[in-house]
């Protein structure tokens, strides 16, 4: 059964049409990449499945109930919880009070909520920062703590908004196995990236967007091969010009 | 609960509550009327330093509790208990109309702020207009002394009740402060959409943080209306108290559990000094002291940004080096 299911999803801001009845799946435990070109309308996408921004067409089931015009807070309540492309620290308060945050989702006490929170720290490498202060963190730092503070939340489906954007070769190579173990806990995800040494190792399945529609779905190694893939990354004949030059050599 | 952090507050308030057997009526008069500012205070800093959202117009809440209490003891003839419990829910209840009405439209910052003095004039000039509230010549609450009509022979009786209501409503804050509520608070004034990806309902949050904020205020004007037993529209509604409570917490510290009541007994001490020290000189100068609360806030801007909880927490730790 699928954890989320959005259908024939579209966004309209003014003139242009950022998301065009864009569809999609993530399984109960699965871990999906969203791939496209910059522009293509992904971050969009995740505001409308997360509830930030409503949808101009379309609709958002999670788990078998429709959740299309709740609010972002009752999402995250339902299991849902995301992080941000561009990361939104509570920039005054500790790296612990940061996690507390979303454990207080679960954990009304605030001695669980801390604890819960100290753990889900430790998980993801924050453990020795829980004393420092949010804004002192580096940008592998900051990253962690947003995946930290989803996680807090207990969440059944994680939204990972490049997650591993702006991190250098060997702090991505550290956080593969956090995101991994994220997932072999039972935690679906759905994941943004253009890191593709992330996805090909992480994702089951992935789906490309390209100005707003999907355009391909499959396991990584296919999608990556397909020619209307390659056009939408590197522009139109880019797939013919390739396959030519891999058969020259 | 924190104890260090409530604990030097309740001793300051203890000292304050013996000092009325040594004291002469002028220190009295002088603490009556900063622990009035210091729980107004308070209450703006539970909306204004814990959730974030500044607000130039906390006299509509701290108007409207003196009011309440004033006009149901003249006008029915209901207790004045009575009327600080009918006062401090109707201040609640206009914190949270106001609140309704300008955070359901997404005012944020400085909009926000300007839309809180725009409800507290209006109310000042209703009030100054209406019969009702006695117009512009203000209500006179007669006096008769007793506990039951919360009116007090003694400044020091009044003293103490005002007192234990600070030391009540600092309870309260470092309360909220180490619970959901006020991590929940703290997340909107730091950034709203990571609060509500994490599953902070912001609205109803801001609503209870400013219908908290306004009974705590309104608690604060309805003491002040037993305490003075006169009132008119430009005490109850006028601006000084929005621009006083505001420059306490500033001065103490925003979203610090003391820094309201440390900072109105500063703002009040330096102002009261300022007046003495230049009457003295020059003979009464009016408005000295305002110069004085311009002054300090712009020395606390500079250099105690955070307040001086902060720069206290500094020094401490500087000497324990």
């Amino acid at each position: 059964m699928s954890l989320l299911r959005a259908e024939g999803l579209s966004r309209r801001f003014g003139g242009l049409l950022a998301v065009d009845g864009a569809s999609l799946e993530v399984p109960e435990g699965g871990l999906i990449g969203l791939i496209g070109p910059n522009g293509a309308g992904k971050t969009t996408l995740f505001a409308l499945l997360s509830g930030f921004l409503a949808p101009s067409a379309g609709r958002v089931e999670f788990a078998g109930a429709d959740v299309t015009a709740e609010p972002p807070h009752r999402r995250a309540l339902r299991g849902m919880a995301r992080t941000f492309q561009i990361v939104q620290p509570f920039a005054g308060l500790t790296v612990r009070e940061n996690i507390a945050v979303g454990a207080y989702l679960r954990h009304s006490a605030r001695r669980e909520a801390i604890r819960s929170a100290e753990a889900v720290a430790e998980e993801v490498g924050l453990g020795p920062m829980l004393d420092g202060q949010a804004a002192a963190l580096t940008v592998a730092g900051r990253k962690r703590l947003e995946l930290a503070r989803a996680l807090a939340t207990e969440p059944r489906l994680l939204l990972l908004d490049e997650v591993l954007a702006g991190l250098n070769p060997s702090e991505v190579r550290d956080i593969i196995p956090v995101i991994r173990a994220i997932r072999e806990r039972g935690v679906a995800i759905l994941m943004i990236e253009h890191v593709m040494q992330a996805v090909m190792n992480l994702c089951d399945h992935v789906h490309v967007l390209a100005g707003g529609r999907m355009i391909a779905a499959g396991p990584p190694q296919a999608v990556t091969a397909d020619p209307r893939v390659i056009e939408a990354y590197l522009g139109h004949g880019a797939a013919a010009r390739i396959a030519a030059g891999s058969a020259h050599a | 609960m924190n104890p260090r952090e409530v604990l030097p507050g309740l001793v300051l308030l203890a000292v304050i509550a013996v000092l009325p057997l040594v004291a002469s009526n002028v220190v009295l008069n002088f603490l009556l009327s900063s622990l009035i500012v210091a729980l107004a205070a308070q209450g703006w800093n539970l909306l204004g330093g814990y959730a974030g959202q500044l607000s130039f117009g906390h006299a509509a809440f701290f108007g409207t509790g003196a009011y309440a209490t004033a006009v149901l003891q003249i006008r029915y003839g209901v207790n004045a208990w009575v009327g600080l419990a009918v006062g401090i829910a109707l201040g609640a209840a206009v914190g949270w109309v106001i609140g309704a009405l300008s955070f359901r439209a997404r005012l944020r910052g400085s909009y926000f702020a300007l839309v809180t003095l725009a409800f507290a004039e209006v109310l000042r000039i209703l009030a100054n207009a209406a019969d009702f509230t006695g117009g512009a010549s203000g209500l006179l609450i007669r006096l008769s002394p007793g506990v039951e009509n919360l009116q007090f022979a003694s400044r020091a009786a009044f003293l103490w009740l005002l007192a234990s209501a600070v030391a009540a409503v600092l309870l309260l804050t470092a309360w909220i402060a180490h619970h959901r509520f006020g991590a929940h608070l703290v997340a909107v004034r730091e950034n709203e959409d990571a609060a509500r990806a994490l599953g902070v309902d912001v609205l109803r949050t801001k609503l209870r943080a400013i219908a908290l904020s306004g009974g705590v205020t309104a608690a604060a004007g309805c003491l002040y209306a037993q305490n003075f037993l006169y009132l008119d529209a430009n005490i109850a509604y006028g601006t000084w108290i929005s621009i006083e409570v505001l420059i306490a917490c500033v001065l103490g510290g925003t979203g610090t559990v003391l820094g309201p009541v440390v900072g109105a007994l500063a703002l009040h001490g330096v102002g009261e000094l300022a007046k003495l020290a230049l009457g003295r000189v020059a003979g009464p100068v009016p408005g000295v002291d305002l110069v004085v609360f311009g002054a300090l806030l712009i020395l606390a801007v500079a250099f105690l940004p955070r307040g001086m909880m902060a720069g206290l927490q500094r020094l401490t730790r500087g000497l324990a080096r």
